[in-house]
């Protein structure tokens, strides 16, 4: 029998899986198609302050193993999203954990939104989103400075009513010193990857394909950057880590535990999969056994006596 | 329902150049279709991991297939196109919202209009127009004579006519120079359009106004189920900028004056 529970701060999972923010919107689609409840949590879509419509189309482009988008954080605003989003999906699905992603432009900004947000009925959790790349000002401005990733965490964790974890960027020299000076500001945790920066240019017009010129890479092509990056900040760091970037399977899952996660976020496979989630999620037990590992805590534990620093 | 099917190529054929006619039998049929909805097709290799979005051409419930029709545009087609008999493929659907009609008077008259590869839901939709007793004029633009598809099919249904860009086949022009030259002196309780965002914007601006004329709108898409917001268009009434209709859930068809294409 295994057991597939995982315990941290303000988040009693079920088991290890939670869609990722942004590849799941609020819940209200997953919610038709499955029973949201079976997650381990869910990380619904980033607050603003205000209403955003977000970047021009066309915001994706397919890539080899992977995709680029530049949604630009559209959402309803943080308003819309405590008043209607959240209570909508918290009613629906009781058992459901709710992290919230917050972003913004401004410190200010994101310390509203996290008071705000973070007072809302089912949220267990705020993912600190400083590392979006799709927008002009703000998100990965933070993301990329020790100093402003310190001083923005340290005022949301002081106004937060629950736990934030804050979301790290790849996109950065070293990603440990951005981690060891975000832990100073005592968050519960981190999560990471969000996506690496990218390109494709159509061959016709010559024109870059994203209206934003740029976008996030994603999907299984990014799986060994995410494992990369993960191990690196659990070698300097103890907080807990939610792991993602292109995992698509429970091996992928138990992989991204080794590398340090403690509990793995499923994103661009959603877009792939609307089905993705509860899919590893049935298929873990399984796996686990094939390895001889008997729960998702025991080789979280096994890895904290065998880490290589 | 929106399911995950795995249906069975029973049959592929080219219908004009770079253009094909895919059959997938399987359960899709087992729920109801609307004319207008569409699927998300997995490209069966794994190196592609968008779906590619077709909307349904054909449904038969009695044979329990579907039809799709596509261009090859690039390697994801490409694949679906050397596909043959008793392949299977991963099939997300029935997405989106199809084509309102539940408003129609008996025997109305209804003005169908296909740019390209827009045409396949509109088949559809026509056949089924037709099968209620309607009156459908039909008006087909393509960009040569190379690319004409469909033209026969659809001529069962109505009156149809054809105009290419180059003039190779049918009158040479525009489709809005196509409906002044054939249908100026009708007047139609419904309008349906689909094809290139040039040919919807000329028909928006023709039946500006119109109480029951709709478009179906193309997008570049990612889940086809309204949790990425990649396929996202403005409304014409929002005031804020920050408001929008997902091509994917909101629509695929819109009213031509519901969202700036």
């Amino acid at each position: 029998m295994t057991t597939l529970s995982v315990a941290l701060p303000g988040l009693a999972l079920k088991n290890p899986i939670m869609p990722a923010s942004g590849c799941c919107g609020f819940g209200e689609e997953l919610g038709n198609l499955y029973n949201l409840n079976q997650l381990g949590a869910i990380m619904i879509k980033a607050a603003t302050s205000k209403p955003r419509f977000g970047n021009p189309t066309p915001r994706v482009a397919e890539t080899p193993q992977g995709m680029l988008n530049a949604i630009g954080l559209q959402n309803p605003g943080v308003a819309t999203i405590v008043a209607e989003k959240i209570p909508k999906l918290h009613a629906k699905f009781k058992d459901l954990p709710i992290i919230a992603n917050v972003a913004g432009s401004a410190q200010a900004d994101y310390v509203a939104v996290c008071e705000q947000i973070s007072h809302a009925p089912g949220v267990s959790a705020i993912e600190l989103n400083i590392s979006c790349p799709n927008v002009a000002h703000g998100g990965m401005e933070f993301g990329v400075d020790p100093t402003a990733a310190f001083e923005l965490t340290k005022a949301c964790v002081n106004v937060s009513a629950v736990p934030i974890y804050v979301k790290l960027s790849p996109n950065v020299t070293d990603i440990r010193e951005i981690a060891k000076a975000v832990a100073m500001a005592q968050p519960a945790g981190f999560t990471l990857i969000n996506t690496l920066v990218g390109m494709r240019f159509d061959l016709a017009t010559r024109q870059a394909i994203l209206a934003n010129q740029t976008g996030g890479l994603s999907g299984p092509a990014v799986l060994p950057v995410a494992l990369r990056l993960i191990h690196q900040v659990r070698s300097v760091c103890d907080l807990p880590i939610i792991g993602m970037g292109g995992v698509t399977c429970a091996e992928d899952v138990l992989e991204m535990i080794i590398a340090g996660a403690d509990a793995v976020a499923i994103g661009t496979a959603n877009l792939t999969d609307p089905f993705a989630c509860p899919e590893i999620i049935a298929a873990l037990p399984a796996v686990m056994a094939k390895y001889h590992i008997s729960s998702i805590e025991s080789l979280i534990h096994e890895r904290k006596g065998k880490l290589v620093k | 329902m929106i399911k995950d099917y795995t249906l069975t190529v029973t049959n592929q054929i080219q219908v004009a150049d770079t253009i094909y006619e895919l059959t997938l039998a399987g359960d899709i049929t087992k729920d109801p279709i609307a004319a207008g909805q569409f699927v998300n097709v997995k490209i069966p290799n794994p190196a592609y991991i968008l779906r590619r979005p077709f909307g349904i051409a054909e449904v038969n419930v009695d044979q329990g297939y579907i039809k799709l029709i596509y261009r090859v545009v690039g390697d994801g087609t490409q694949i679906l196109a050397q596909l043959t008999k008793g392949a299977t493929l991963n099939v997300l659907g029935p997405l989106g919202h199809g084509f309102p009609s539940e408003f129609l008077n008996q025997a109305a008259d209804v003005l169908i209009i296909g740019g390209g590869t827009g045409l396949p839901p509109l088949y559809e939709l026509s056949r089924r127009l037709s099968a209620q007793g309607h009156h459908l004029d039909i008006a087909l633009g393509f960009p040569n004579k190379q690319r004409v598809f469909y033209e026969t099919k659809m001529a069962q249904f109505g009156h149809t006519v054809v105009s290419t860009d180059d003039g190779s086949y049918g009158l040479q022009g525009t489709i809005i120079d196509l409906i002044d030259q054939n249908f100026a002196d009708k007047s139609y309780q419904a309008i349906y359009a689909c094809g290139p965002r040039g040919l919807e914007l000329a028909v928006s601006d023709h039946f500006s106004g119109h109480p029951h004329a709709y478009i179906s709108a193309e997008a570049r898409m990612a889940c086809g189920i309204g949790i990425c917001n990649a396929c996202v268009l403005h409304t014409t009434a929002d005031t804020s900028g920050a408001t929008n209709k997902k091509v994917c859930t909101d629509g695929p068809v819109f009213h031509i004056n519901e969202v700036v294409l």
